[in-house]
Formats: structure tokens, sequence, C-alpha cells
């Protein structure tokens, strides 16, 4: 056989690849475990087996509160950065106009901007708006960390629904208008319907970007209104009790559960 | 709209993007139930021309009227025109059926007058059984005939067809070629079909629009534009010619003259002379078809008519023809195409004589191009 030397360098690629992905995982993994440690702290290899630290989990309500925060600032900022995005893809993609590259090299900044940077200027930005008679706040608050999770998730949605029109056949736009519909109409039934999947990835992408944000988090959240990420990383800095392991294995699975879903709505994006 | 109007009507219509003139000023009248070809080499204006119709492109100058309205001001969704485009442009996420429920759809329609016009629609293209269908699972022709049917289901006024058997093999183009013909004209519908490809051309249009850079270099019947070509683009663009230039000298009496090339000179008939509007001393060129020229004997008979010596080059068997390749003694190429079973005992290298008959040239000025 001619092709006999490729089999051991196949066999090589597949160590070599089996080896990057332990190497990436491995991390991740080995927090799930110890989530199921009898013992009273954090720690590897974990003693015993017990559901305790999820039991603690559920019932306790500092994490049941941080969880609905971080949902429902999850959902709200994902909601306004799946339309603002999508507006801004449509702009980005079909619009003529001067500055254009200027304007998207704006709205993706977030992607590069250091988050450390982003945090300091938001907070102080966020500080002046405060309105303290009126009792409007921007920091501690869900309204200032949704916004500022809109902004830091809109490059995801940009990007995601900016890949779906640019594929998409300007040809079925023309020809829907040639057959009768009007700019809305020709958007609602033929536009919006082609890059729906693109949409949907980036309302996945834009809820998971606020999900597990936590630098931005810690500038914006107070003791009164926390989100889990914030949460995890107050407990490990002070009580190392393997509740933390816990929710991260659920969140490992939530997220992991998610992308699923992005991939899924990729792959059944029509042709 | 009145009876009387042209179907569609361009005046002076003109496009530019930046430096390029894509249209430059056409002028052309279509008819009720005319099927018209705009027919020209890619970059020609044609595939411009057919969207500024369907008004996807502003136009810059000049007036479109579709049934004698003014459509400057008209979006191309009020236009009432149906297009079919080459790459067929249906909706992946509808199926067939829905697709041509499409327009009817958007002009507001009764859900069972719908189902009624959208079955006739799928009968006329003979694809009944394929209503369920998503577009991705039919045949690149079973999609263009969807397409087709999307595009008239409406009864729209015109019917813009922008080179759609542009992505079929040529067995399943001839097919649709005729398919095509058979539902325009069992629908009485006035076409307007752009193609590169001239035989396309020839078989389906009532009259053809030859484009080149922008402009229409002659608007005819197939026939008028083989046999009697305006100028030298469209002579060169239509079927194979030959083409002799030269300088026409006028004889003072009949209206014809010579093309004079030295060392010959070739009598140009008086009718072809007064076509052309060529003056005395113009650069002009004689046109002869390749079936129209003889391959004779050098010493053979003057017959009156104008000649030439060449030298055979090639010779072709082609089944039911014969094709020969020349080279007149300055070198300028000749072919010659004569029936089976009617050529002489030619080679290459022979020595000859190319005979036409003054009738079969037609002249073309060669100011330009």
């Amino acid at each position: 056989m001619a092709d006999s030397w490729r089999q051991p360098r196949r066999i090589l690629l597949a160590v070599y690849g089996a080896l990057t992905v332990v190497f990436l995982i491995a991390p991740a993994a080995l927090i799930i475990p110890m989530g199921f440690t009898s013992a009273k702290i954090l720690s590897f290899p974990p003693e015993g087996f017990s559901l305790r630290w999820y039991e603690k989990m559920l019932t306790d309500p500092q994490w049941s509160t941080g969880f609905i925060n971080s949902a429902q600032v999850a959902v709200l900022a994902a909601i306004l950065a799946t339309v603002l995005g999508t507006l801004a893809a449509l702009g980005m993609v079909r619009g003529r106009f001067p500055g254009k590259s200027l304007a998207n090299g704006l709205i993706l900044s977030p992607l590069i901007v250091p988050v450390i940077v982003v945090s300091i200027g938001m907070f102080g930005y966020f500080v002046r708006l405060n309105q303290k008679e009126a009792g409007i706040f921007f920091t501690g608050s869900l309204l200032g960390l949704v916004l500022a999770h809109t902004a830091l998730a809109i490059p995801f949605v940009v990007v995601s629904v900016g890949t779906s029109l640019r594929v998409m056949d300007r040809n079925l736009e023309l020809a829907a208008m040639n057959l009768g519909a009007d700019q809305r109409r020709t958007f609602w039934r033929i536009t919006f319907p082609m890059i729906l999947p693109g949409v949907v990835a980036g309302a996945l992408f834009a809820f998971i970007a606020s999900w597990d944000e936590v630098v931005v988090a810690i500038f914006l959240t107070t003791t009164r209104f926390r989100t889990l990420p914030v949460e995890m990383w107050e407990q490990v800095r002070q009580v190392v009790d393997p509740t933390v392991a816990a929710v991260s294995t659920t969140l490992l699975v939530f997220t992991t559960i998610l992308l699923a879903l992005v991939f899924l709505t990729r792959r059944q994006a029509p042709t | 709209m009145t009876t009387d109007q042209p179907a569609l009507s361009l005046q002076g219509l003109s496009k530019r993007f930046g430096e390029f003139t894509a249209v430059d000023g056409i002028d052309l009248d279509v008819n009720r139930g005319e099927f018209i070809t705009l027919l020209g080499p890619s970059g020609s204006g044609k595939t411009t021309t057919l969207r500024m119709i369907a008004g996807f492109t502003s136009q810059d100058g000049g007036q479109i009227h579709i049934g004698g309205e003014d459509m400057s001001r008209v979006p191309p969704y009020r236009r009432e025109v149906g297009m079919v485009f080459q790459n067929y442009a249906l909706f992946p996420h509808m199926t067939a059926a829905q697709n041509i429920a499409f327009p009817l759809q958007m002009r507001h329609l009764g859900r069972t007058e719908i189902g009624e016009r959208v079955r006739e629609a799928l009968a006329l293209v003979r694809l009944e059984t394929f209503g369920e269908r998503y577009p991705r699972q039919l045949s690149g022709g079973q999609q263009q005939r969807i397409a087709l049917a999307r595009a008239v289901v409406f009864r729209p006024r015109l019917l813009l067809m922008d080179e759609p058997l542009g992505a079929l093999d040529k067995k399943l183009r001839e097919a649709l070629q005729l398919e095509i013909l058979r539902i325009s004209r069992q629908l009485g519908a006035t076409v307007i079909y752009v193609t590169h490809d001239q035989e396309e051309a020839l078989v389906m249009s009532d009259r053809i629009a030859i484009f080149n850079h922008g402009r229409i270099e002659q608007l005819g019947i197939g026939e008028d534009l083989y046999e009697r070509p305006a100028t030298l683009f469209v002579a060169d663009f239509i079927g194979e010619s030959n083409i002799f230039r030269g300088r026409f000298a006028t004889d003072g009496t009949t209206g014809g003259g010579w093309l004079m090339r030295e060392p010959w000179r070739w009598r140009v008939g008086t009718a072809a002379a007064e076509r052309t509007g060529v003056a005395d001393g113009d650069p002009a060129a004689l046109v002869v078809r390749p079936e129209r020229l003889r391959i004779v004997a050098v010493e053979t008979e003057d017959r009156g008519g104008n000649a030439a010596e060449a030298t055979i080059t090639e010779v072709l068997y082609l089944g039911s023809s014969h094709k020969f390749e020349l080279a007149l003694p300055d070198g300028t190429p000749a072919v010659v195409r004569s029936p089976a079973g009617d050529v002489g005992d030619w080679h290459p290298g022979d020595r000859v004589r190319l005979d036409w008959s003054v009738d079969d040239a037609v002249l073309v000025s060669d100011s330009v191009t």
C-alpha cells in the first residue's frame, strides 16, 4: 500500500487533537466532581458523595436571588441587544452613508476594548447619571446593568445577523418587491425569516455574554443587587464553600445547552 | 390605461454608474402581446434596462411608460410587472405553492381565489403535483418553471425575464425555450427577455433589440438582423460573417457604387447603398454570410457578380454541411458554408475564387468601433 504511511500520521493527529480538547476542557470539567463532595471546603479530589451543596444552592436565598437577578439582566439585555443589534446590522450591511466604517468600528468596539476599561468608564458615567431625587439609579440597579450588558452584547448580534444578511440573496427582496410587497412586508415576509437563524443565534450569544459577565457587573452591582457570577466571585474570595462548584456545574450545563441551541439554529438555516 | 398605448415605451432612457454610462439613451416601443428580446454582450446595458423597467434601479434620464402610464415615481411593488430572475429567486422558506401565492396575498385576494389561481398556475407550467415541495427539492428546470408561474399568476402588464435559462444545460434550455413561448402565447403576455444567446433570441422573439455600449444598434425581426444588419457590430454579433472592409465610391448614376479595396472593386447594389446612407469616400464594409459565398475554380467564367481570390486553409466536415476557412492574399479571413453533397473537391492549400452575387452582400458603415 502506497498510502500506508498516512495511517500513523492520522493516529498522531487524532492524539494531538484529543490532548488539545482535554487541555481546554479539563479546568472546567474538574469543577463538576468538586460539587458532589461531602467535605465542607472546596477541594480536589472530592471526598465522598453528597448532594447537600446542590440542596444549599437551591435553598439559600443568596443563590436563588443571584440566579433570578442574572436571568432578568440577561433576558432583558439579550432582548434589547437583539433588537438594536439587528437594526444596526441592517444599517451596516445595507446602508450607504458617510462614516459607516467608523460607526461599524464603534459598534464592535466592546469586543476589542479591555473590559476593565469599559467597566471603569461605565461606572464613572453611570454614577453621574444617577437621579437620587427621582429614585432612578444606574449603579447597583437592574436598569444600569441591563444597559451596560446590552452595549457589550450588541456586537455579537451585529456580527451574527450581519453574516446572515451578507449571505442572503438580495434578489429575494427584489423579487418580493416585484411581486407587490412594499418595504415593510418584504422585510417581515422575506428578509426576517431568512435572517432569523442569525437573529436567534445572536440573541443566544447576547444572553450568554450577559449571563456570565462578571467584570462590569462587579462595578455596577451592590450587596442589594447582585448577579450570580458576582455572588460566586464573592463567595470564593470569602468562604470557599463547595456550593460554588455546584453552581458552576449548573451554569456549565445551562450554557452548554444554550450553545447547542445556537449550533442547531445555525444548522437549520435555509440554504 | 388605454388599449392603443404601447405596452411599454422607453424614451431616451439613460443610466450612469459614476463615470460609466451603462444605458445611453434607449428608445423602444413594445406592442401588446409582443415578445421582445434584448440581446447583447455582457455589459451592454440590457440587464440595467430591464432593472429600470422593473423599478429596481432608478433612471438618470428619459422616461418609462407602461401601458401609457409614467413610471418615474412608481415604486417596484406598484408597477404590476412580473420578473423572472436568472437564479430563480424563489423564497427558500416557502413551498412552490406558497411562492406562487405570495403575489396574490400581497394583493389581498381571498383564500379560495388564491387556491384556485395557484392551482391554475401550477397546471400552466405542468407541475400540478409539485406545489408542496420546497425549492431545494426541485430541479433547476422545475424551479424556473415555478418562478415563471409566480411571475405571471397576478396577471402582470409585462413579463420581464433576465437570462432565465442561463444556469441550465443546453437540452433543458431548449425545452424550456419552447415552454416559455407556449405559456407566453397562451397568456397573451408582453415579454421583455434578456439574453446573450443569439440562438435563443432568434428562436423566441418577435423582435430583437441588439444592445451595444448602452445603445440599441438595431431593432428588428431575426431575419432583418441576419440578412440586413445595420451596423458592423450587428453583422459580427449575429451569426457568422465575412467582413470585407474598404471605402465606398458612388457610381453617380444608380445610387449604388463600389466598395474599393485594392486590388479589388466590388459592386454595391442600389438598395444596399441607399439603406446604409454611406457617402462617397466613407470607410465601409461589405458583409456576406458564409452560405452566400461560392467557391469556384480560379479560371471559371465571371458571371457578373463580385469575386475575390483566396486560398483554402481548412476544410471542416460538419455533418449537414461543410465549412471552409480561407484567406484572401492580404490575410483577410473568409468562411464559406456549403450544404453537404453540394461541394467541390477542395483541399487546404488550393487557390480558388470566391464568388457572390451583388444582392447577397450588405453594405455597412465602418466609421465607428
